[in-house]
């Protein structure tokens, strides 16, 4: 049990008479690095939904460690940030100190020390000033990856991080769960490309409206599972 | 040099009302400047205008209840505006009308509405001052209401301020940290009501939005960032009401009329000067642009 960061227990999902994904039964481990994989459809965006707490599960349960329950910091896939509200990058960032700061507490040095290092590292070192409009898709990742970093969270889940954005900003972000890993927070990433999986990421769920397998990558992306995957979603595109 | 101050302040030396006047007008311009730099940014502009004709039956009711009194009618107002922003937010949320066209909708029969109430009991000329306003013959009452309003509406603000703009920048993000997401937007609603309001005691519930849009359509060609765009909004609607009554003092024209135009004249000079994509800084990018082409040979 302290081994698991989040456990699922026969975990079905879904609205009112359409079920997204049904009976998951798994473990997120303590401090791993999992890819969550499946064709269009499969109900990843689901699953992640309700872990975080955003949709109630239709049957089953969702468990997580006692020290980590708000410990959990998400990248939604679409979010409903505003691009054109002029806010400047640093502004952005410092929003990911929310459950710090709230409405009215002070944003003393340590934050704004906090601020500079996530941008930093982040490779926006000199954008603090820049309005958020101004950004590139793969810069503005970069800022939401700086957000995410100011949580400073245990877990983190992030849904499709990589899609829209360019090389160079997929290898420094990757490289930025490469170490959040290292540090021994827990990362689940909604991807979809294969070989970036096979390659980075040791543990994978594999789903297709159920889980079809999980565990190492090598055992999860099997053809015969990936076939399997597509069947059950009846989708043609993985 | 004496000549011109003479000209720029001896009215507001000399005349209470024309103190009063520009007292009330600036205290209204500085609540109302930011919270349409708000309005303009969820592009929920049209919101100030339903919101201002909503609260017209109410201050009607408030009117034929116990005749021009300041507190009934303000009353009134407040009631029918949180009201319509109830109404119609129940509107949008459960049918698939969207938040501006239900707003459009309330706000039309809450102007019929009101004009009708109005006309039961009073004269055309109270008819004009509800909609016109009497900035020039605001009284000790009138512009305690207006100044008190100003104070509570920019206090509250600058408490909300972290969250709303959180709340309008990413509203998704705010839901997932603190589980909730709107009541600062609640709190904005009613302060928008409140000063409205009070507005319409000095501009009248169809200028008043005026004052609220045009200097905060204005600051978005000069400064950047929301919270200089509020600022800017603010003094700035100042300025016009300030250059609005002296342009009806010398000119003899309705003040209320005057301090718009002034605030909408602003918003030309701003549309074509400001630095911040005005349209002679759009020329210019344009043209340097191909200049900076035709030098590269081919």
């Amino acid at each position: 049990m302290t081994d698991s960061a989040i456990e699922l227990d026969q975990v079905s999902l879904g609205w009112r008479d359409r079920i997204a994904v049904r009976d998951v039964t798994g473990v997120f481990r303590r401090g791993s690095l999992t890819a969550l994989v499946g064709p269009n459809g499969a109900g990843k965006s689901t699953l992640i939904k309700g872990i975080m707490g955003q949709l109630s599960p239709v049957r089953g349960t969702i468990r997580f460690a006692h020290d980590i329950v708000n410990q959990i910091a998400c990248l939604p896939q679409v979010g409903e940030l505003d691009k054109t509200f002029p806010v400047t990058v640093y502004d952005l960032v410092a929003l990911g100190a929310w459950r710090r700061t709230g409405w009215w507490r002070r944003f003393g040095r340590s934050e704004h020390a906090r601020v500079q290092h996530a941008l930093e590292t982040v490779g926006l070192a000199d954008f603090g000033r820049r309005i958020i409009g101004t950004l590139s898709g793969g810069q503005l990742q970069r800022a939401l990856f700086a957000r995410l970093m100011m949580h400073d969270a245990q877990v983190l889940i992030l849904d499709e991080p990589f899609a829209a954005v360019d090389r160079d900003t997929t290898d420094d972000l990757m490289r930025l769960l490469q170490q959040w890993h290292s540090e021994g927070r827990t990362v689940v990433a909604v991807l979809h490309d294969l070989d970036l999986v096979r390659e980075q990421f040791p543990q994978a769920v594999l789903l297709g409206g159920q889980v079809v397998a999980w565990g190492d990558t090598a055992t999860v992306l099997t053809s015969e599972n990936l076939h399997l995957a597509r069947h059950l979603c009846a989708g043609d595109y993985l | 040099m004496n000549a011109l101050t003479e000209l720029l302040f001896s009215p507001f030396v000399e005349f209470a009302f024309m103190r009063k006047a520009l007292a009330g007008s600036v205290s209204v311009a500085f609540a109302a400047g930011p919270l349409g730099v708000f309005l303009i940014l969820r592009r929920i502009s049209l919101m100030g205008d339903a919101m201002a004709h909503a609260i017209l039956p109410g201050v009607a009711v408030g009117f034929l209840v116990a005749g021009l009194s300041l507190w009934v009618m303000a009353l009134g107002g407040v009631i029918t505006g949180l009201l319509v922003a109830f109404l119609a937010g129940l509107v949008s949320r459960f049918t698939p009308l969207r938040e501006d066209a239900s707003f459009a909708a309330f706000h039309l029969v809450s102007l019929g509405l009101g004009v009708l109430l109005v006309s039961l009991r009073g004269s055309n000329m109270d008819l004009i001052h509800v909609l016109f306003g009497s900035v020039l013959g605001l009284d000790d009452a009138a512009l305690l209401l207006v100044t008190a309003t100003a104070t509570v509406t920019l206090l509250s603000l600058a408490l909300i301020f972290r969250a709303l703009v959180a709340e309008c920048l990413d509203p998704g993000f705010l839901r997932a940290e603190q589980g909730s997401g709107s009541l600062s937007y609640l709190v904005f609603l009613f302060l928008l009501v409140l000063t409205l309001v009070a507005g319409f005691q000095v501009l009248g519930t169809l200028m008043v939005v005026g004052i609220m849009m045009l200097p905060a359509a204005a600051a978005r060609f000069w400064v950047r960032s929301v919270g200089q765009q509020m600022v800017f909004a603010g003094l700035s609607g100042a300025l016009a009401s300030y250059a609005g009554l002296l342009v009806s003092f010398y000119a003899n024209v309705p003040a209320s009329a005057a301090i718009i135009l002034s605030a909408g004249l602003f918003y030309f000079l701003s549309l074509g000067l400001g630095p911040q994509g005005g349209l002679l800084q759009v020329v210019r990018q344009a043209r340097a642009r191909r200049a900076h082409m035709a030098a590269i040979p081919d």
